[in-house]
């Protein structure tokens, strides 16, 4: 099940560039929530303080709160421990090259000293199940290379591969910004199906795909979140000027 | 500023439905002037625009859905659009309610003129305002102008319910004057219509402004909700 | 402003655009022919000298006494084999650790930058150098010539070639890899070792290959620490014989049966050295799967 995510006076800076300033929402648990933005607002740097992978980054500093359900991500964990819980896809599917679907569905449970093989067959058909993916590859699990599929398959692989080590909350970064209109299709319906069992926080620059798939959509600008609010009031009758001037295209 | 064309499809969008809007309000102040002053020759001239009207309803629902269907507009854009193909609708029926008033200043050509309890002329000139003004809140995009027209509804409202008192006991007390008081009811209902429409209109413009659904208010004097049918 | 080309200076332009096409090309296969010439020649003229003077002897035997005929080059062959494995233990695990440290742990560190820049003057210290140094290092305090000290010379000298190949494999991995494996929630460390070094398998092997190949034929840094043995050595602190080593002592001597044994030690060599590297490759491409580079 997913759990809801608090984020109190979060601000981060990349050097000395103030990349996100005095960020406050709640993410709801189970629910999806999209967040919208032109280029370079500071939403993709957000979802990467939710996992803490902004600090791959040796230039990344953070202030403030990130609570996941009761956890407080920076205070109370170490940051793998954080991502084990907080799964990521990014924009660019990134499967494992000199790996086969099995094994790069089971990387991240292999990685981390899961041996059992019995289980490890059945996570890996249920995650390509919940992905969408399992009728397509299931004759060729181990002899097939991940990077051998199709791009739209590929991604569905890397949701499959974070689905595996059971996440409570999935980050979509721009998933289907790399995929033609058919497979972008099958992703929002999969993300429609796996709400329920997991929170899912989606940065998308589609403000259709946004209206698509997310109940709650927030609105970022130049660091800050000018908006959160129910899709449906955002798109049809947004409280801030700014908002609305973006999602009728007069700027950005 | 981005999506130019966009932009200057909406504001051709606009001047059509201002058109439309013009022929309209111009169908009942001739329809209220021939029954003023009796005269079959605009009659004709209201016959004649209602085919223009009718062609431009056609056109603009068409140029409507287009833009719905290639820009994907959002918030006020779409309110925009949505409030357009509303009020065309009731635009359209105005000018329907105008050919009906001046059907009736045809046929009560043949008649005696006769004084009946009823004040036709305030009824229409309210009517007429109202409709003026609903218009200038679509020009102006003004939701204050559009809101003193929902409270104008109830004044109609009234009005033709005194005058279907009175002229339902003129038909049962002075039966020879019967057809005339017909027509008079006729078009009291007719103008009764007219000032739906414009109060349609109204709320339409308020929606897209402020993005308020203010439809089916039932006022204090406990006046008729212009959505209910009859 | 249009020019106006007539049809047959358009013809014209294309014949000449086709002839220095053909051109360029021929001057490329030429090049080609004459780098891998020398190459071929050198592989023919050995066999030419050498192949007559091979025999099972030559495989089991070790040399005879000068004087008697016969004897062959199985002690240096074996040694050859020994020192090499020593070196590759001592060369490879510190070059790739290199490597890794370089590409991985401390990019942009004045530790790298010392570390890369003591890899390349190493590359760069002559042979003979290597050979008198390891002998100060490792022969001296030892008090004898052995197959250890000729191990350590021949693997610091795999050590750059193997550290920068493999930083550079390493640093050809895209980023999204990386990122791929942190997200799942796998330590830095592991995430290294078992994604991105595998993912820069294949060409890390390439870098071990290459660094093999070079030592496999090195003379000099033999002669003061391996020093060569006339016959069968068993422990790794005594002296040892080596290919090159006998191949050099062989071709100097005035022996004419000496030098033809010379000849045939060469071709040896260079075919091990080919078939050494083939094998090394057929079986890391039998392991990787279809699609990954």
């Amino acid at each position: 099940m997913g759990v809801g995510i608090e984020v109190i006076n979060l601000n981060a800076w990349y050097g000395t560039n103030h990349t996100l300033q005095d960020i406050n929402l709640n993410i709801p648990a189970n629910h999806v929530t999209a967040l919208i933005g032109p280029s370079g607002c500071g939403k993709s740097t957000f979802v990467r303080c939710l996992n803490r992978m902004h600090e791959t980054n040796p230039i990344a500093r953070v202030t403030g709160t990130v609570r996941i359900g009761d956890l407080d991500i920076y205070e109370d964990a170490n940051p793998v421990e954080i991502r084990r819980r907080v799964g990521m896809v990014f924009q660019r599917p990134n499967p494992f090259p000199t790996m086969s679907i099995y094994d790069n569905v089971a990387a991240g449970l292999k990685l981390n000293g899961y041996s059992n093989r019995r289980a490890l067959d059945e996570i890996v058909e249920k995650s390509l199940k919940n992905s969408a993916l399992w009728d397509e590859v299931k004759d060729e699990l181990k002899k097939k290379s991940g990077a051998s599929l199709s791009g739209g398959q590929q991604q569905r692989l890397c949701i499959a591969r974070a689905l595996a080590v059971d996440p409570e909350v999935l980050l979509m970064d721009e998933p289907a910004s790399a995929l033609d209109p058919v497979s972008t299709s099958k992703i929002e319906d999969l993300i429609f199906q796996l709400k329920s069992q997991y929170t899912i926080v989606i940065v998308t620059h589609n403000m259709q795909q946004a209206a698509r798939v997310a109940e709650k959509t927030g609105f970022f600008l130049n660091g800050r979140m000018v908006e959160f609010d129910l899709t449906h009031k955002i798109f049809t009758n947004p409280s801030d000027k700014r908002t609305e001037d973006y999602i009728t295209g007069r700027f950005g | 500023m981005t999506r130019i064309r966009f932009q200057q499809s909406l504001d051709e969008l606009k001047e059509q439905l201002l058109v439309m809007a013009g022929l309209a309000e111009q169908a009942i102040q001739r329809a209220i002037e021939a029954y003023r002053v009796r005269d079959l020759s605009i009659c004709d001239l209201v016959s004649r625009s209602e085919i223009a009207i009718n062609r431009l309803e056609r056109e603009i629902d068409q140029a409507a859905l287009d833009l719905l269907a290639m820009e994907q507009p959002m918030a006020i854009d779409l309110r925009f659009i949505l409030a357009v193909i509303k009020i065309n609708a009731d635009l359209e029926r105005v000018g329907d309610a105008a050919k009906a008033i001046s059907e009736r200043v045809r046929s009560m050509e043949q008649m005696a003129v006769v004084e009946l309890p009823v004040d036709i002329p305030r009824m229409a000139s309210m009517a007429a305002e109202m409709v003026r003004k609903c218009l200038q809140s679509f020009i102006e995009a003004d939701a204050e102008t559009a809101r003193s027209v929902l409270s104008m509804d109830d004044a109609v409202d009234a009005m033709n319910r005194a005058a279907y008192k009175a002229l339902t006991k003129v038909m049962e007390e002075q039966s020879h004057l019967a057809p005339q008081a017909l027509n008079a009811l006729m078009i009291s209902r007719a103008l009764e219509r007219v000032a739906d429409h414009a109060t349609n209109i109204a709320e339409d413009v308020i929606f897209w402004v402020q993005g308020a659904d203010v439809r089916h208010h039932k006022s204090v004097t406990g006046g008729r909700d212009p959505h209910a049918m009859g | 402003m249009e020019e106006h080309i007539l049809p047959t200076e358009h013809k014209l332009k294309a014949r000449i655009r086709t002839l220095t096409d053909g051109l360029a090309t021929g001057l490329a296969v030429l090049s080609t022919l004459l780098v891998v010439a020398p190459l071929v020649a050198i592989f023919i003229y050995l066999v030419y000298k050498g192949a007559s003077s091979l025999s099972w002897a030559f495989f089991t035997d070790v040399p005879k006494p000068v004087g008697e005929a016969g004897g062959g080059m199985a002690n240096a062959i074996a040694g050859s084999a020994i020192l090499l494995a020593v070196g590759s233990l001592i060369g490879i695990p510190v070059g790739i650790s290199g490597g890794i440290f370089l590409a991985e742990f401390g990019r942009g560190t004045k530790l790298a930058n010392a570390v890369r820049f003591t890899a390349d003057v190493l590359n760069g210290v002559p042979s003979i150098v290597m050979g008198i140094a390891v002998y100060s290092l490792v022969v001296v305090p030892q008090g004898h010539f052995s197959a250890f000290s000729g191990g350590v010379a021949l693997g610091i000298m795999m050590i750059p070639t193997v550290c920068r190949t493999t930083e550079e494999m390493l640093l050809m991995v895209p980023n999204a890899v990386r990122e791929a494996a942190l997200a799942l929630g796998v330590p830095n460390w592991r995430s290294v070792l078992a994604i991105t070094v595998r993912t820069a398998s294949s060409g890390i092997i390439t870098g071990c290959m290459l660094a093999f190949a070079r030592v496999a034929g090195e003379t000099a840094p033999l002669i003061f620490t391996a020093f060569g043995n006339v016959g069968w050595s068993s422990r790794l602190d005594e002296p040892i014989a080596a290919l090159p080593l006998q191949i050099y002592v062989y071709a100097l001597s005035p022996y004419d049966d000496w030098h033809r044994l010379a000849w045939a030690g060469a071709l040896v060599l260079i075919v091990l050295i080919v078939l050494a590297v083939s094998l090394v490759r057929y079986v890391t491409s039998r392991g990787v799967l279809k699609g990954a580079s």
